[in-house]
C-alpha cells in the first residue's frame, strides 16, 4: 500500500505542467534521436544533459528519462525503414523488420514495434515499482566493501557478458578509471596527474567531457564513415484503418511480447548488460519457441515484437541498480548517474530515503513517458520517416555545435572543449579497432566512488584485501565478479578442449 | 587493419607507461594510518592498461585476435577524407572560438559544412547560420546565464547585456 501512496505522490509531481511538458517534449525528441541512424539514447542523453541545467533536478532527470524512453521506441524506426539499426539496441529489430518493410508491410512492423515497446515498457515499470523499494532498503546496510564489490561486478559483466574483445574491454575499464583519478586527490588533496602542468586538469575530467566526446563527436565521425552517405528508405503506406488492422493482428504475438518483456527486464538489471544483449537474447528465444522458426529472418512479426519488448524493458531494468545501488546498468544510466551528482543528489541506496519525492517522481514519469511515447510514435509515423531523409550535412554540424557548447557549459572552460574534441577523435580511432567505449564511460562515472570505497575498505582492514571476501554480502558478489572476469578464459579453454577431443574422435 | 592494431597497441602501451611514471610522482605505497597513498590507485590502474596493451601486442605477434588476418585498410581514401574534413573543420571551429568567439565561429562552421560540403542552397544555409547562434544565445546567455566565450567580439555584446540585465 505504501508503494501506491508513494507512486501517487510521484504522479502528482510528474503531472505538474512543466514536468508533463518535458515528458512529452522529451519523448518526441527521443523518438527523433532514436530514429536517426547511428544515434541512440546514450548519445541523446549525453549531448543534451548540459541543456537540462535550466530546470530543477527532478524535471531534468524526468526529461532525460523521457528521451531515453523515446529513443528506445525510435530505434526501431530506422531499423525497419532503412535496415540500419537506429542504435545498437535495435539491431535485432532489423532481422525481421527490414524484410517486412521490403514486402511493403512497413506499417505493420512499425505498429508492432511500437506496441511491443509499450507492453515491454509497462511491464518493466510495474516490476520496477515492486522491486525497487525492497532492494533499496536492503542496500542501505551496505558498507564500503559491498559498494566496491558491486562496482567490480559491474565491470565484470562487461568482460564476461559484453562479448567484446577481452583485453580491449579491460583496457577501456582501466583508462576510464585512470581518467577519473585526474585532479585533486579526494583524501589527501594533492594534485594528481596534472599533465604538462596545465591548470585545466586541476578540476578533474568531468565525465560529460568524455561522454560527449565519445558519444557525440566520436559516434558522429563513426556514422559518417560507416554510412557512406547513401541511404535507402522503404516506402510505407499509413492510414488509420491499416493501423487498427495491424493492432488486431498482434494478438497472436502476445506470448513473444510477454517473454521479451520479462527476459529483457532481468537482463537489464544486470549491471552493464543493458538493452542490446537483452533484445538479441529475446530474439533468439522467440525463434526457438516459435512454431515456425524458419519464417524468422524473412519477415515474421514475432521477430520484431520480441526484441522491441525486450529493449524497452531492459532500459527500465537498468534503472533499477542505478537508483537503488548507485551502480548503472547501461551506459545511458551511467550518464544519468553522473548527472545526478552534478545536480547535487547523492546516488545510492540513501536516495530512496533522502530524496523520496525525486525517486517517485521519476518512476511515475516512466509510466507517463511510456504512454506518450507510444501515442506520439504511432500518430507521427510519417514524420519520423521524413527525419530519416534529413541529409547528414545538416545534422552533423548541428550535433557538433551542440557538443561544443554543451561541453563548455558545465565547467565554462575551453580546456574541456579541447579535451572533449581529443576524446572524440581518439575514441573514434580506437573504436575502429573494436575497443569498446561504454566501459570507459561507466568507469569514469564510477571511478571516484570506486576509489573512495576501496580506500575506506582498506583502512577498515588495515590494508588486508581479504575484507572484500570474508563479509557475507561482499564476498559472494566478489566471487561472482571473479567468475565473470574469468568467463572468457574458461570459454576459450573449453573451446580448444572441445576442438582437440573433436579431432581425436575424427 | 593489422598494422593499425599494432600501432595503436604500442601507442597505448607508451601512454600507459607515461601514466605510471606520472602517478609515481606521488606516494604509491601504504601511508600508515592514512591508507594507500594518492598515487596508488592510478598507478596500479596504469599498470593494468600496460598489461592489456602488452597482451594485445603479444597476441598480434602470435597472429591471433580480431584483426589477425585482416587485409582491409584501416582507413581507405574515402574514410580518411571524411575524417579529416569532419574532425578538421570541427577543430578549426573550436580553435576560432578563442579569437572570434562562439557567435563568430558557429555560423562560419555551418556555412562551410552545409554550403561547401553539403551543397545546400544559400537560403537554407543562411537560415540555419543565422538562427543557430540566436537560439544558442537565448538559451545559454539569457536562460541559463552561462556566458559563452566571445573572443574579440565581446564589446559588440555590451548593448545586448545592457538590454537584458
Amino acid at each position: 500500500m505504501e508503494v501506491l501512496n508513494h507512486l501517487l505522490d510521484g504522479f502528482i509531481v510528474a503531472a505538474q505542467p512543466l514536468n508533463l511538458a518535458l515528458i512529452i517534449f522529451g519523448c518526441a525528441l527521443g523518438l527523433f534521436i532514436g530514429a536517426m541512424p547511428g544515434l541512440g539514447s546514450v548519445n541523446g542523453v549525453a549531448i543534451l544533459l548540459p541543456m537540462t541545467f535550466l530546470v530543477p533536478p527532478a524535471s531534468a532527470i524526468i526529461f532525460l528519462a523521457a528521451i531515453y524512453y523515446g529513443a528506445m521506441y525510435g530505434g526501431a524506426i530506422s531499423s525497419i525503414m532503412l535496415g540500419i539499426p537506429g542504435a545498437s539496441t535495435a539491431v535485432a529489430t532489423t532481422f525481421d523488420g527490414r524484410p517486412l518493410a521490403m514486402q511493403g508491410l512497413a506499417d505493420r512492423a512499425l505498429v508492432a514495434a511500437a506496441t511491443a515497446s509499450f507492453v515491454g515498457g509497462t511491464i518493466s515499470v510495474i516490476l520496477f515499482t515492486l522491486f525497487a523499494p525492497p532492494l533499496a532498503s536492503v542496500a542501505l546496510a551496505f558498507g564500503a566493501p559491498e559498494e566496491f564489490a558491486l562496482m567490480m561486478l559491474a565491470f565484470a559483466t562487461f568482460v564476461g557478458l559484453g562479448g567484446d574483445d577481452v583485453p580491449k574491454t579491460f583496457f577501456s575499464i582501466f583508462i576510464g578509471l585512470v581518467l577519473s583519478a585526474v585532479g585533486l586527490d579526494i583524501v589527501s588533496g594533492e594534485p594528481r596527474l596534472i599533465f604538462g602542468d596545465i591548470s585545466g586538469f586541476l578540476h578533474g575530467i568531468n565525465f560529460l567531457v568524455l561522454a560527449i566526446g565519445i558519444y557525440g563527436i566520436g559516434e558522429i565521425l563513426w556514422t559518417i564513415d560507416s554510412s557512406r552517405g547513401k541511404l535507402n528508405v522503404s516506402q510505407a503506406t499509413v492510414s488509420v484503418k491499416r493501423i487498427l488492422g495491424c493492432l488486431k493482428d498482434l494478438k497472436s504475438t502476445v506470448k513473444s511480447m510477454l517473454m521479451g518483456s520479462f527476459l529483457g527486464y532481468f537482463v537489464g538489471i544486470l549491471p552493464a548488460a543493458g538493452a542490446t544483449p537483452g533484445s538479441l537474447m529475446a530474439y533468439g528465444v522467440a525463434k526457438s519457441i516459435s512454431k515456425d522458426p524458419k519464417s524468422f529472418g524473412k519477415g515474421n512479426v514475432e521477430g520484431v515484437v520480441a526484441p522491441e519488448a525486450a529493449n524497452n524493458s531492459a532500459s527500465t531494468g537498468s534503472m533499477l541498480p542505478m537508483l537503488t545501488l548507485g551502480i548503472p546498468g547501461s551506459p545511458t544510466t551511467a550518464i544519468l548517474l553522473g548527472g545526478m551528482v552534478i545536480w547535487g543528489l547523492e546516488p545510492g541506496p540513501r536516495l530512496f530515503v533522502n530524496n523520496q519525492d525525486f525517486v517517485w517522481a521519476l518512476i511515475a514519469s516512466l509510466y507517463a513517458a511510456n504512454l506518450f511515447a507510444v501515442l506520439i510514435n504511432i500518430a507521427f509515423i510519417p514524420m519520423f520517416i521524413w527525419v530519416l531523409k534529413l541529409p547528414f550535412t545538416i545534422l552533423v554540424p548541428i550535433i557538433f555545435i551542440l557538443c561544443v557548447v554543451g561541453g563548455y557549459a558545465p565547467t565554462q572552460d575551453m580546456h574541456d572543449v579541447w579535451l572533449m574534441f581529443g576524446f572524440g577523435v581518439v575514441g573514434y580511432l580506437m573504436r575502429k579497432l573494436d575497443y569498446p567505449m561504454a566501459p570507459a564511460v561507466l568507469a569514469i562515472v564510477l571511478g571516484p566512488l570506486a576509489e573512495t570505497s576501496m580506500r575506506q575498505s582498506l583502512l577498515m582492514s588495515q590494508g588486508e584485501f581479504s575484507i572484500f571476501f570474508d563479509r557475507p554480502v561482499a564476498g559472494p558478489i566478489m566471487l561472482i565478479a571473479i567468475v565473470l572476469f574469468l568467463l572468457p578464459l574458461l570459454k576459450s579453454i573449453m573451446g580448444s578442449f572441445r576442438k582437440r577431443t573433436g579431432k581425436a574422435d575424427a | 587493419m593489422r598494422r593499425a592494431e599494432l600501432v595503436m597497441a604500442i601507442a597505448l602501451a607508451i601512454f600507459s607507461g607515461y601514466l605510471m611514471w606520472k602517478s609515481a610522482e606521488l606516494e604509491i605505497g601504504w601511508i600508515p594510518k592514512r591508507g594507500p597513498g594518492p598515487g596508488a590507485f592510478p598507478f596500479w590502474l596504469a599498470v593494468g592498461m600496460l598489461v592489456c596493451s602488452l597482451w594485445i601486442i603479444l597476441r598480434w605477434f602470435r597472429g591471433i585476435g580480431a584483426f589477425a588476418d585482416s587485409e582491409e585498410p584501416y582507413m581507405d581514401r574515402h574514410a580518411l577524407n571524411q575524417f579529416l574534413l569532419g574532425a578538421g573543420s570541427l577543430g578549426v571551429m573550436i580553435g576560432l572560438i578563442h579569437f572570434i568567439g562562439v557567435y563568430g565561429s558557429v555560423p562560419l562552421f555551418l556555412i562551410f559544412y552545409m554550403r561547401v560540403l553539403g551543397g545546400h542552397t544559400w537560403s537554407r544555409t543562411a537560415t540555419l547560420a543565422i538562427l543557430t547562434p540566436i537560439v544558442t544565445f537565448l538559451f545559454f546567455e539569457i536562460a541559463l546565464k552561462i556566458t559563452l566565450p566571445k573572443g574579440f567580439t565581446e564589446p559588440m555584446f555590451y548593448p545586448i547585456y545592457d538590454l537584458v540585465y
